[in-house]
Protein backbone atom coordinates (compact mmCIF):
# COMPACT_ATOMS: atom_id res chain seq x y z
CA UNK A 1 0.00 0.00 0.00
CA UNK A 2 1.16 3.61 -0.70
CA UNK A 3 0.93 6.06 1.68
CA UNK A 4 -0.81 8.26 1.93
CA UNK A 5 -3.98 6.87 0.85
CA UNK A 6 -5.99 8.88 -1.24
CA UNK A 7 -9.99 8.78 -0.22
CA UNK A 8 -10.42 12.48 -1.62
CA UNK A 9 -11.69 11.79 -5.07
CA UNK A 10 -14.79 14.41 -4.85
CA UNK A 11 -12.24 17.01 -4.32
CA UNK A 12 -10.48 16.13 -6.88
CA UNK A 13 -8.80 12.49 -9.25
CA UNK A 14 -5.15 11.49 -9.88
CA UNK A 15 -4.48 11.77 -13.38
CA UNK A 16 -5.17 8.18 -15.15
CA UNK A 17 -1.37 7.17 -16.56
CA UNK A 18 -3.22 6.51 -20.11
CA UNK A 19 -4.68 9.67 -20.09
CA UNK A 20 -1.22 11.43 -19.17
CA UNK A 21 0.09 9.24 -22.16
CA UNK A 22 -2.16 10.68 -25.22
CA UNK A 23 -1.39 14.54 -23.41
CA UNK A 24 2.39 14.48 -24.07
CA UNK A 25 2.74 14.59 -27.72
CA UNK A 26 0.68 17.73 -27.89
CA UNK A 27 3.14 20.24 -25.43
CA UNK A 28 6.30 19.95 -27.48
CA UNK A 29 5.58 18.19 -30.67
CA UNK A 30 1.88 18.70 -31.62
CA UNK A 31 2.08 22.13 -30.15
CA UNK A 32 -0.14 23.86 -32.98
CA UNK A 33 -2.82 26.62 -32.04
CA UNK A 34 -6.41 24.47 -32.95
CA UNK A 35 -6.67 27.86 -34.57
CA UNK A 36 -4.45 28.28 -36.77
CA UNK A 37 -6.53 27.53 -40.34
CA UNK A 38 -3.32 27.50 -42.44
CA UNK A 39 -0.47 24.99 -41.51
CA UNK A 40 -0.07 21.27 -40.85
CA UNK A 41 0.58 22.39 -36.12
CA UNK A 42 -3.03 24.16 -36.42
CA UNK A 43 -4.41 21.50 -38.70
CA UNK A 44 -3.55 18.93 -36.27
CA UNK A 45 -4.20 20.14 -33.49
CA UNK A 46 -7.48 21.01 -34.60
CA UNK A 47 -8.27 17.60 -35.30
CA UNK A 48 -7.02 16.28 -32.18
CA UNK A 49 -9.68 19.12 -30.36
CA UNK A 50 -12.44 17.74 -32.83
CA UNK A 51 -12.01 13.92 -31.86
CA UNK A 52 -12.17 15.02 -27.88
CA UNK A 53 -14.98 16.27 -28.58
CA UNK A 54 -16.64 13.88 -30.00
CA UNK A 55 -15.71 11.79 -27.02
CA UNK A 56 -16.96 13.83 -24.57
CA UNK A 57 -20.29 13.93 -26.51
CA UNK A 58 -20.41 10.41 -26.95
CA UNK A 59 -20.24 9.83 -23.21
CA UNK A 60 -23.58 12.16 -22.46
CA UNK A 61 -25.50 11.47 -25.94
CA UNK A 62 -25.01 15.07 -27.61
CA UNK A 63 -23.67 16.57 -30.80
CA UNK A 64 -20.07 17.31 -30.73
CA UNK A 65 -21.17 20.82 -32.01
CA UNK A 66 -23.05 21.15 -28.44
CA UNK A 67 -20.28 21.36 -26.46
CA UNK A 68 -17.86 24.47 -25.59
CA UNK A 69 -14.56 24.56 -24.11
CA UNK A 70 -14.16 26.70 -20.46
CA UNK A 71 -11.17 26.34 -17.83
CA UNK A 72 -13.58 23.83 -15.78
CA UNK A 73 -17.37 23.26 -14.48
CA UNK A 74 -16.64 26.45 -12.15
CA UNK A 75 -16.71 28.80 -15.63
CA UNK A 76 -19.16 26.64 -17.33
CA UNK A 77 -21.20 27.23 -14.05
CA UNK A 78 -20.84 31.03 -14.52
CA UNK A 79 -21.14 30.69 -18.23
CA UNK A 80 -24.65 28.89 -17.94
CA UNK A 81 -26.40 31.06 -15.61
CA UNK A 82 -24.93 34.69 -16.58
CA UNK A 83 -25.04 33.85 -20.53
CA UNK A 84 -28.51 33.06 -19.99
CA UNK A 85 -29.93 35.58 -18.17
CA UNK A 86 -28.22 38.28 -20.16
CA UNK A 87 -29.34 36.33 -23.56
CA UNK A 88 -32.71 36.07 -22.31
CA UNK A 89 -33.17 39.10 -20.49
CA UNK A 90 -36.11 40.27 -22.26
CA UNK A 91 -38.42 37.04 -21.43
CA UNK A 92 -37.34 37.43 -17.32
CA UNK A 93 -35.03 37.59 -14.84
CA UNK A 94 -35.97 34.68 -12.53
CA UNK A 95 -33.18 31.73 -11.79
CA UNK A 96 -34.80 28.70 -9.74
CA UNK A 97 -31.72 26.87 -8.10
CA UNK A 98 -31.34 25.19 -4.57
CA UNK A 99 -29.83 25.76 -1.64
CA UNK A 100 -27.38 23.11 -1.34
CA UNK A 101 -25.61 23.65 -5.13
CA UNK A 102 -21.45 23.79 -5.11
CA UNK A 103 -20.25 27.65 -4.90
CA UNK A 104 -19.98 27.81 -8.08
CA UNK A 105 -23.30 28.12 -8.65
CA UNK A 106 -24.40 29.65 -5.71
CA UNK A 107 -22.00 32.65 -5.64
CA UNK A 108 -22.83 33.48 -9.19
CA UNK A 109 -26.49 33.36 -8.39
CA UNK A 110 -25.75 35.44 -5.18
CA UNK A 111 -24.15 37.69 -7.98
CA UNK A 112 -26.47 38.03 -10.48
CA UNK A 113 -29.57 38.90 -7.86
CA UNK A 114 -27.11 41.85 -6.24
CA UNK A 115 -25.23 43.15 -9.18
CA UNK A 116 -27.80 42.60 -12.18
CA UNK A 117 -30.98 42.18 -10.62
CA UNK A 118 -32.02 38.72 -11.29
CA UNK A 119 -34.41 37.58 -8.55
CA UNK A 120 -33.25 34.05 -7.27
CA UNK A 121 -35.41 31.15 -5.21
CA UNK A 122 -33.32 28.88 -3.79
CA UNK A 123 -35.13 25.94 -3.22
CA UNK A 124 -34.74 23.79 0.27
CA UNK A 125 -33.59 19.87 0.21
CA UNK A 126 -35.25 16.80 2.39
CA UNK A 127 -33.27 15.44 5.08
CA UNK A 128 -31.57 12.79 2.16
CA UNK A 129 -30.38 16.60 -0.18
CA UNK A 130 -32.77 15.43 -2.93
CA UNK A 131 -34.88 18.59 -4.34
CA UNK A 132 -38.16 18.36 -5.24
CA UNK A 133 -39.49 18.20 -8.40
CA UNK A 134 -42.79 19.44 -7.20
CA UNK A 135 -41.47 22.33 -5.70
CA UNK A 136 -39.64 23.65 -8.79
CA UNK A 137 -42.58 23.10 -10.63
CA UNK A 138 -44.33 26.03 -7.73
CA UNK A 139 -41.84 28.22 -7.78
CA UNK A 140 -41.80 28.42 -11.68
CA UNK A 141 -43.26 32.08 -12.74
CA UNK A 142 -43.83 34.03 -15.85
CA UNK A 143 -40.59 35.29 -15.66
CA UNK A 144 -38.62 32.41 -14.92
CA UNK A 145 -35.59 31.60 -17.38
CA UNK A 146 -33.48 28.98 -16.02
CA UNK A 147 -33.48 26.02 -13.66
CA UNK A 148 -30.26 25.47 -11.96
CA UNK A 149 -30.17 21.76 -10.39
CA UNK A 150 -27.72 19.51 -9.56
CA UNK A 151 -26.88 15.96 -10.95
CA UNK A 152 -25.20 14.45 -7.90
CA UNK A 153 -23.93 16.74 -4.79
CA UNK A 154 -20.38 16.25 -4.16
CA UNK A 155 -20.61 16.06 -0.50
CA UNK A 156 -23.58 13.52 0.05
CA UNK A 157 -23.53 12.47 -2.66
CA UNK A 158 -27.39 12.21 -3.50
CA UNK A 159 -28.20 11.72 -6.80
CA UNK A 160 -31.16 14.68 -7.62
CA UNK A 161 -34.50 13.26 -9.84
CA UNK A 162 -33.16 14.96 -12.64
CA UNK A 163 -35.03 12.97 -15.06
CA UNK A 164 -38.76 14.32 -13.50
CA UNK A 165 -36.94 17.89 -13.28
CA UNK A 166 -36.27 17.76 -17.21
CA UNK A 167 -39.92 17.28 -17.41
CA UNK A 168 -40.99 19.48 -15.40
CA UNK A 169 -38.52 22.57 -17.33
CA UNK A 170 -39.77 20.98 -20.57
CA UNK A 171 -43.54 20.60 -19.90
CA UNK A 172 -42.79 24.77 -18.50
CA UNK A 173 -40.92 26.07 -21.63
CA UNK A 174 -37.70 26.79 -18.95
CA UNK A 175 -34.19 26.07 -19.63
CA UNK A 176 -32.36 23.17 -17.45
CA UNK A 177 -28.88 23.71 -16.37
CA UNK A 178 -27.36 21.42 -14.93
CA UNK A 179 -24.06 20.93 -12.67
CA UNK A 180 -23.27 17.14 -13.79
CA UNK A 181 -19.77 17.57 -12.21
CA UNK A 182 -20.10 14.60 -9.61
CA UNK A 183 -21.90 12.47 -12.28
CA UNK A 184 -20.26 13.03 -15.26
CA UNK A 185 -18.31 9.42 -15.87
CA UNK A 186 -19.55 8.09 -12.40
CA UNK A 187 -23.04 7.20 -13.12
CA UNK A 188 -25.24 7.21 -16.57
CA UNK A 189 -25.70 10.85 -18.24
CA UNK A 190 -27.92 11.28 -21.34
CA UNK A 191 -28.60 14.63 -21.60
CA UNK A 192 -31.69 13.47 -24.04
CA UNK A 193 -33.52 11.10 -21.45
CA UNK A 194 -32.66 13.74 -19.03
CA UNK A 195 -34.20 16.57 -20.60
CA UNK A 196 -30.97 18.44 -20.08
CA UNK A 197 -30.38 22.17 -21.84
CA UNK A 198 -27.13 22.95 -20.40
CA UNK A 199 -24.89 20.87 -18.55
CA UNK A 200 -21.30 22.05 -16.56
CA UNK A 201 -18.50 19.04 -16.33
CA UNK A 202 -14.73 18.75 -15.33
CA UNK A 203 -11.85 16.49 -16.48
CA UNK A 204 -10.18 16.95 -13.06
CA UNK A 205 -12.70 15.06 -11.39
CA UNK A 206 -12.61 12.11 -14.00
CA UNK A 207 -9.16 11.38 -13.87
CA UNK A 208 -8.58 13.82 -16.63
CA UNK A 209 -5.92 17.08 -16.13
CA UNK A 210 -7.17 20.20 -14.07
CA UNK A 211 -7.64 23.22 -15.94
CA UNK A 212 -10.46 21.71 -18.39
CA UNK A 213 -14.01 21.48 -18.43
CA UNK A 214 -17.00 22.26 -21.04
CA UNK A 215 -20.41 23.62 -21.02
CA UNK A 216 -22.69 21.18 -22.93
CA UNK A 217 -25.53 23.59 -25.03
CA UNK A 218 -28.87 22.66 -26.25
CA UNK A 219 -29.22 22.94 -30.12
CA UNK A 220 -32.18 21.25 -31.04
CA UNK A 221 -35.34 21.76 -29.11
CA UNK A 222 -34.97 23.36 -28.04
CA UNK A 223 -32.06 25.88 -29.81
CA UNK A 224 -30.29 27.31 -26.70
CA UNK A 225 -28.54 30.64 -27.17
CA UNK A 226 -25.91 32.41 -24.93
CA UNK A 227 -24.33 35.47 -24.24
CA UNK A 228 -20.26 34.62 -23.99
CA UNK A 229 -18.95 35.64 -20.94
CA UNK A 230 -15.05 36.36 -22.37
CA UNK A 231 -15.08 37.79 -25.33
CA UNK A 232 -11.68 37.77 -27.76
CA UNK A 233 -11.65 35.92 -31.29
CA UNK A 234 -14.96 34.14 -30.62
CA UNK A 235 -14.04 30.91 -30.22
CA UNK A 236 -16.37 28.06 -29.31
CA UNK A 237 -18.56 29.73 -31.55
CA UNK A 238 -18.74 32.70 -30.21
CA UNK A 239 -19.45 31.35 -26.56
CA UNK A 240 -15.90 31.29 -25.15
CA UNK A 241 -12.84 32.93 -26.55
CA UNK A 242 -9.41 32.42 -26.05
CA UNK A 243 -6.60 29.78 -27.23
CA UNK A 244 -8.30 26.20 -26.58
CA UNK A 245 -5.65 24.37 -24.16
CA UNK A 246 -5.56 21.44 -26.80
CA UNK A 247 -3.54 19.04 -24.45
CA UNK A 248 -5.74 19.21 -21.50
CA UNK A 249 -8.80 18.73 -24.08
CA UNK A 250 -6.94 15.56 -25.61
CA UNK A 251 -6.43 14.51 -21.92
CA UNK A 252 -10.09 15.15 -21.11
CA UNK A 253 -11.36 13.41 -24.12
CA UNK A 254 -9.31 10.46 -23.51
CA UNK A 255 -10.83 10.26 -19.55
CA UNK A 256 -14.29 10.62 -21.16
CA UNK A 257 -14.02 7.34 -23.21
CA UNK A 258 -11.82 5.64 -20.46
CA UNK A 259 -15.32 6.30 -18.32
CA UNK A 260 -17.34 5.01 -20.97
CA UNK A 261 -15.83 2.09 -21.32
CA UNK A 262 -14.82 0.85 -17.30
CA UNK A 263 -17.97 2.96 -16.02
CA UNK A 264 -20.32 -0.26 -16.13
CA UNK A 265 -17.06 -2.21 -14.08
CA UNK A 266 -15.98 0.22 -12.09
CA UNK A 267 -19.21 1.68 -10.56
CA UNK A 268 -19.69 -1.82 -9.58
CA UNK A 269 -16.52 -2.37 -8.16
CA UNK A 270 -16.43 0.85 -5.96
CA UNK A 271 -19.87 0.48 -4.76
CA UNK A 272 -19.08 -2.53 -3.20
CA UNK A 273 -16.09 -1.06 -1.78
CA UNK A 274 -18.15 1.78 -0.40
CA UNK A 275 -20.40 -0.31 0.75
CA UNK A 276 -17.83 -2.67 2.86
CA UNK A 277 -16.19 0.88 3.82
CA UNK A 278 -19.78 1.63 5.54
CA UNK A 279 -20.34 -1.90 6.53
CA UNK A 280 -17.06 -2.09 8.12
CA UNK A 281 -17.33 0.89 10.36
CA UNK A 282 -20.80 0.73 11.16
CA UNK A 283 -20.61 -2.36 12.70
CA UNK A 284 -17.67 -1.65 15.13
CA UNK A 285 -18.97 1.55 15.97
CA UNK A 286 -22.03 2.91 17.94
CA UNK A 287 -23.79 6.54 16.97
CA UNK A 288 -22.29 6.87 13.35
CA UNK A 289 -25.10 8.47 11.31
CA UNK A 290 -25.14 8.43 7.26
CA UNK A 291 -25.19 11.70 5.46
CA UNK A 292 -27.10 11.99 2.63
CA UNK A 293 -29.75 9.56 0.43
CA UNK A 294 -29.12 5.63 1.52
CA UNK A 295 -29.46 4.56 -1.95
CA UNK A 296 -29.91 7.65 -4.92
CA UNK A 297 -25.94 7.85 -4.21
CA UNK A 298 -23.15 8.33 -5.88
CA UNK A 299 -21.29 4.76 -5.86
CA UNK A 300 -18.17 5.88 -4.97
CA UNK A 301 -19.38 8.50 -1.90
CA UNK A 302 -19.59 8.11 1.56
CA UNK A 303 -20.37 10.41 4.13
CA UNK A 304 -20.54 9.64 8.17
CA UNK A 305 -21.31 11.85 11.44
CA UNK A 306 -19.59 10.33 14.44
CA UNK A 307 -21.46 11.36 17.16
CA UNK A 308 -19.06 12.92 20.04
CA UNK A 309 -16.08 12.97 17.76
CA UNK A 310 -15.33 16.72 15.84
CA UNK A 311 -14.00 16.11 11.97
CA UNK A 312 -11.06 17.59 12.26
CA UNK A 313 -9.53 15.74 14.90
CA UNK A 314 -10.45 12.74 13.21
CA UNK A 315 -8.75 13.79 10.37
CA UNK A 316 -5.61 14.47 12.19
CA UNK A 317 -5.62 11.28 13.83
CA UNK A 318 -6.06 9.42 10.60
CA UNK A 319 -3.25 11.97 8.49
CA UNK A 320 -2.12 9.07 6.68
CA UNK A 321 -5.77 8.85 5.24
CA UNK A 322 -6.57 11.35 2.62
CA UNK A 323 -9.87 13.02 3.73
CA UNK A 324 -12.19 15.75 4.02
CA UNK A 325 -15.05 16.88 6.71
CA UNK A 326 -18.28 18.98 7.02
CA UNK A 327 -16.52 20.33 10.39
CA UNK A 328 -16.08 24.41 10.45
CA UNK A 329 -12.84 23.77 11.86
CA UNK A 330 -11.56 22.09 8.40
CA UNK A 331 -13.17 25.62 6.53
CA UNK A 332 -11.62 28.53 5.82
CA UNK A 333 -14.14 30.42 6.41
CA UNK A 334 -15.03 28.45 10.16
CA UNK A 335 -18.57 27.71 8.97
CA UNK A 336 -19.94 24.32 9.21
CA UNK A 337 -20.91 23.00 5.92
CA UNK A 338 -24.11 24.24 4.40
CA UNK A 339 -25.41 20.93 2.46
CA UNK A 340 -25.59 19.06 6.01
CA UNK A 341 -27.03 22.48 7.24
CA UNK A 342 -29.91 22.16 4.92
CA UNK A 343 -30.49 18.20 5.33
CA UNK A 344 -31.83 19.40 8.93
CA UNK A 345 -28.32 17.36 9.85
CA UNK A 346 -27.56 19.39 13.88
CA UNK A 347 -24.47 21.21 13.72
CA UNK A 348 -22.98 19.06 16.67
CA UNK A 349 -23.15 16.31 13.99
CA UNK A 350 -22.04 18.72 11.09
CA UNK A 351 -18.99 19.29 13.10
CA UNK A 352 -18.34 15.35 13.43
CA UNK A 353 -18.70 14.13 9.76
CA UNK A 354 -16.28 12.64 7.38
CA UNK A 355 -16.58 12.09 3.82
CA UNK A 356 -14.81 9.17 1.96
CA UNK A 357 -14.42 9.94 -1.60
CA UNK A 358 -13.34 6.17 -3.42
CA UNK A 359 -11.80 5.90 -6.84
CA UNK A 360 -10.70 4.26 -9.90
CA UNK A 361 -6.94 3.68 -7.76
CA UNK A 362 -8.44 2.52 -4.57
CA UNK A 363 -8.08 -1.01 -3.46
CA UNK A 364 -9.83 -3.22 -0.63
CA UNK A 365 -6.91 -3.69 1.10
CA UNK A 366 -6.60 0.15 1.14
CA UNK A 367 -10.61 0.05 2.33
CA UNK A 368 -9.76 -2.42 4.98
CA UNK A 369 -6.75 -0.77 6.46
CA UNK A 370 -9.30 2.73 6.79
CA UNK A 371 -12.00 1.23 8.37
CA UNK A 372 -9.52 -0.11 11.13
CA UNK A 373 -7.85 2.96 11.07
CA UNK A 374 -11.09 4.78 11.78
CA UNK A 375 -12.31 2.70 14.30
CA UNK A 376 -9.10 2.98 16.47
CA UNK A 377 -9.46 6.71 16.11
CA UNK A 378 -12.66 7.73 16.76
CA UNK A 379 -12.54 4.64 19.80
CA UNK A 380 -9.53 6.97 21.14
CA UNK A 381 -11.43 10.68 20.26
CA UNK A 382 -14.23 9.51 22.26
CA UNK A 383 -12.28 8.63 25.42
CA UNK A 384 -10.95 11.90 25.17
CA UNK A 385 -14.71 13.48 24.79
CA UNK A 386 -16.44 14.71 27.16
CA UNK A 387 -19.71 14.79 25.30
CA UNK A 388 -19.33 10.79 25.36
CA UNK A 389 -18.09 10.85 28.53
CA UNK A 390 -22.04 13.20 29.67
CA UNK A 391 -23.86 10.77 27.00
CA UNK A 392 -22.58 7.80 28.51
CA UNK A 393 -23.70 9.12 32.24
CA UNK A 394 -26.99 9.25 30.58
CA UNK A 395 -26.87 13.14 30.59
CA UNK A 396 -29.29 14.85 27.26
CA UNK A 397 -26.72 16.49 25.55
CA UNK A 398 -29.63 18.57 24.21
CA UNK A 399 -31.11 19.83 27.72
CA UNK A 400 -27.63 20.58 28.62
CA UNK A 401 -26.63 24.69 29.46
CA UNK A 402 -23.32 25.13 27.66
CA UNK A 403 -21.16 27.98 28.81
CA UNK A 404 -20.48 29.58 24.99
CA UNK A 405 -18.50 32.96 25.18
CA UNK B 1 -1.33 24.26 6.14
CA UNK B 2 0.44 21.59 7.96
CA UNK B 3 -0.28 21.10 11.25
CA UNK B 4 2.52 22.28 13.92
CA UNK B 5 4.34 20.14 15.43
CA UNK B 6 3.80 20.66 18.92
CA UNK B 7 0.32 20.34 17.90
CA UNK B 8 0.25 16.83 16.53
CA UNK B 9 2.81 15.74 19.78
CA UNK B 10 0.11 16.93 21.88
CA UNK B 11 -2.61 15.53 19.93
CA UNK B 12 -1.32 11.74 19.49
CA UNK B 13 0.21 11.90 23.00
CA UNK B 14 -2.33 13.77 25.66
CA UNK B 15 -1.13 14.64 29.11
CA UNK B 16 -3.61 14.22 31.95
CA UNK B 17 -6.09 13.35 29.61
CA UNK B 18 -9.28 12.06 32.19
CA UNK B 19 -11.40 13.01 34.48
CA UNK B 20 -11.91 13.34 38.13
CA UNK B 21 -14.80 13.14 40.23
CA UNK B 22 -17.08 16.22 40.00
CA UNK B 23 -17.95 16.18 43.76
CA UNK B 24 -14.24 14.97 44.78
CA UNK B 25 -12.98 17.66 47.80
CA UNK B 26 -10.62 19.66 46.07
CA UNK B 27 -11.53 19.46 42.63
CA UNK B 28 -12.90 22.29 40.81
CA UNK B 29 -14.62 21.47 37.04
CA UNK B 30 -15.01 23.96 34.15
CA UNK B 31 -16.91 22.94 31.09
CA UNK B 32 -16.85 25.68 28.32
CA UNK B 33 -17.81 26.08 24.52
CA UNK B 34 -20.91 24.12 23.03
CA UNK B 35 -21.40 21.14 20.82
CA UNK B 36 -22.76 23.19 17.79
CA UNK B 37 -20.01 24.99 17.55
CA UNK B 38 -17.35 22.09 17.37
CA UNK B 39 -15.56 22.85 20.47
CA UNK B 40 -16.34 21.95 24.13
CA UNK B 41 -13.75 21.49 26.83
CA UNK B 42 -13.70 20.31 30.19
CA UNK B 43 -11.12 20.84 32.38
CA UNK B 44 -10.77 20.10 36.01
CA UNK B 45 -8.38 20.99 38.79
CA UNK B 46 -7.23 19.66 42.35
CA UNK B 47 -5.81 21.86 44.77
CA UNK B 48 -4.15 21.15 48.07
CA UNK B 49 -3.18 23.89 50.32
CA UNK B 50 -3.78 26.36 47.39
CA UNK B 51 -1.71 24.78 45.04
CA UNK B 52 -2.80 22.69 41.71
CA UNK B 53 -1.39 19.35 42.61
CA UNK B 54 -3.29 17.93 39.46
CA UNK B 55 -5.26 18.48 36.64
CA UNK B 56 -6.98 16.34 33.68
CA UNK B 57 -8.87 17.18 30.65
CA UNK B 58 -11.43 16.21 27.66
CA UNK B 59 -12.09 18.21 24.86
CA UNK B 60 -14.41 18.08 21.60
CA UNK B 61 -13.09 19.83 19.15
CA UNK B 62 -10.00 19.88 16.44
CA UNK B 63 -6.29 19.22 16.99
CA UNK B 64 -5.73 22.78 17.95
CA UNK B 65 -8.44 22.65 20.26
CA UNK B 66 -7.07 19.49 22.06
CA UNK B 67 -3.73 20.59 22.53
CA UNK B 68 -4.57 23.95 23.40
CA UNK B 69 -6.48 22.17 26.79
CA UNK B 70 -3.57 19.40 27.12
CA UNK B 71 -1.26 21.97 27.49
CA UNK B 72 -3.24 23.64 29.85
CA UNK B 73 -3.50 20.77 32.35
CA UNK B 74 0.86 21.04 31.80
CA UNK B 75 1.27 24.50 32.91
CA UNK B 76 -1.58 24.24 35.53
CA UNK B 77 -0.27 21.15 37.81
CA UNK B 78 2.37 22.99 40.36
CA UNK B 79 0.82 26.25 40.06
CA UNK B 80 -0.86 28.53 43.02
CA UNK B 81 -4.41 29.77 41.99
CA UNK B 82 -2.89 33.22 41.54
CA UNK B 83 -0.30 31.92 38.98
CA UNK B 84 -3.21 29.86 37.11
CA UNK B 85 -5.43 32.64 36.62
CA UNK B 86 -1.84 34.52 34.99
CA UNK B 87 -2.18 32.11 32.22
CA UNK B 88 -3.29 34.14 28.85
CA UNK B 89 -4.76 32.44 25.58
CA UNK B 90 -1.93 34.49 23.84
CA UNK B 91 1.41 32.10 25.73
CA UNK B 92 -0.65 28.94 24.69
CA UNK B 93 -0.84 30.74 21.15
CA UNK B 94 2.80 31.17 20.94
CA UNK B 95 4.01 27.97 22.81
CA UNK B 96 1.61 25.81 20.18
CA UNK B 97 2.38 28.24 16.83
CA UNK B 98 -1.38 28.02 16.54
CA UNK B 99 -2.33 30.12 13.49
CA UNK B 100 -4.68 32.85 13.15
CA UNK B 101 -7.97 30.53 12.10
CA UNK B 102 -7.32 28.86 15.69
CA UNK B 103 -6.63 31.35 17.98
CA UNK B 104 -9.82 31.19 19.37
CA UNK B 105 -9.14 27.40 20.64
CA UNK B 106 -6.69 29.19 22.94
CA UNK B 107 -9.18 31.22 23.82
CA UNK B 108 -11.43 28.66 24.79
CA UNK B 109 -8.83 26.96 26.93
CA UNK B 110 -8.33 30.26 29.16
CA UNK B 111 -12.22 30.32 29.68
CA UNK B 112 -11.72 26.82 30.86
CA UNK B 113 -9.29 27.41 33.50
CA UNK B 114 -10.99 30.11 34.55
CA UNK B 115 -13.87 28.57 35.20
CA UNK B 116 -12.51 25.22 37.06
CA UNK B 117 -10.83 28.15 38.97
CA UNK B 118 -14.07 29.60 40.01
CA UNK B 119 -15.64 26.78 40.15
CA UNK B 120 -13.71 25.79 42.85
CA UNK B 121 -13.72 29.03 44.63
CA UNK B 122 -17.74 28.73 44.78
CA UNK B 123 -17.01 24.85 46.53
CA UNK B 124 -14.59 26.32 48.81
CA UNK B 125 -16.36 29.38 49.27
CA UNK B 126 -19.82 27.20 50.36
CA UNK B 127 -17.57 24.69 52.74
CA UNK B 128 -16.46 27.57 54.51
CA UNK B 129 -20.14 28.99 55.30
Amino acid sequence: MKFPIYLDNHATTPMDPRVLEVMLPYFTEKFGNAASRNHAFGWEAEEAVETARKQLAHLIHADAKELVFTSGATESDNLALKGVLEMYREKGDHIITSVTEHRAVLDTAKALETKRGAKVTYLPVDKTGMVNPDDVRNAITDRTILISIMMANNEIGTINPVKAIGKVAKEKGVLFHCDATQGVGKIPVNVQEMGIDLMSFSAHKIYGPKGIGALYVRKKAPRVRIAPIIDGGGHERGMRSGTLPVPLIVGFGKAAELCEQEMPTESVRLAALRDRLQAGITNALEAVYLNGHPTERLPHNLNLSFAYVEGESLLMGVKEIALSSGSACTSATLEPSYVLRALGVGSDLAHSSIRFGLGRFNTEEEVDYTIKRMIETVTRLREMSPLYEMAKEGIDLKSVQWAVH
Amino acid sequence: MAYSDKVVDHFNNPRNMGSFKKEEDGVGTGIVGAPECGDVMKLQIKVQDDRIVDARFKTFGCGSAIASSSLATEWLKGKTLEEAEKIKNTDIVQELNLPPVKIHCSVLAEDAIKAALNDYKKKTDKESQ
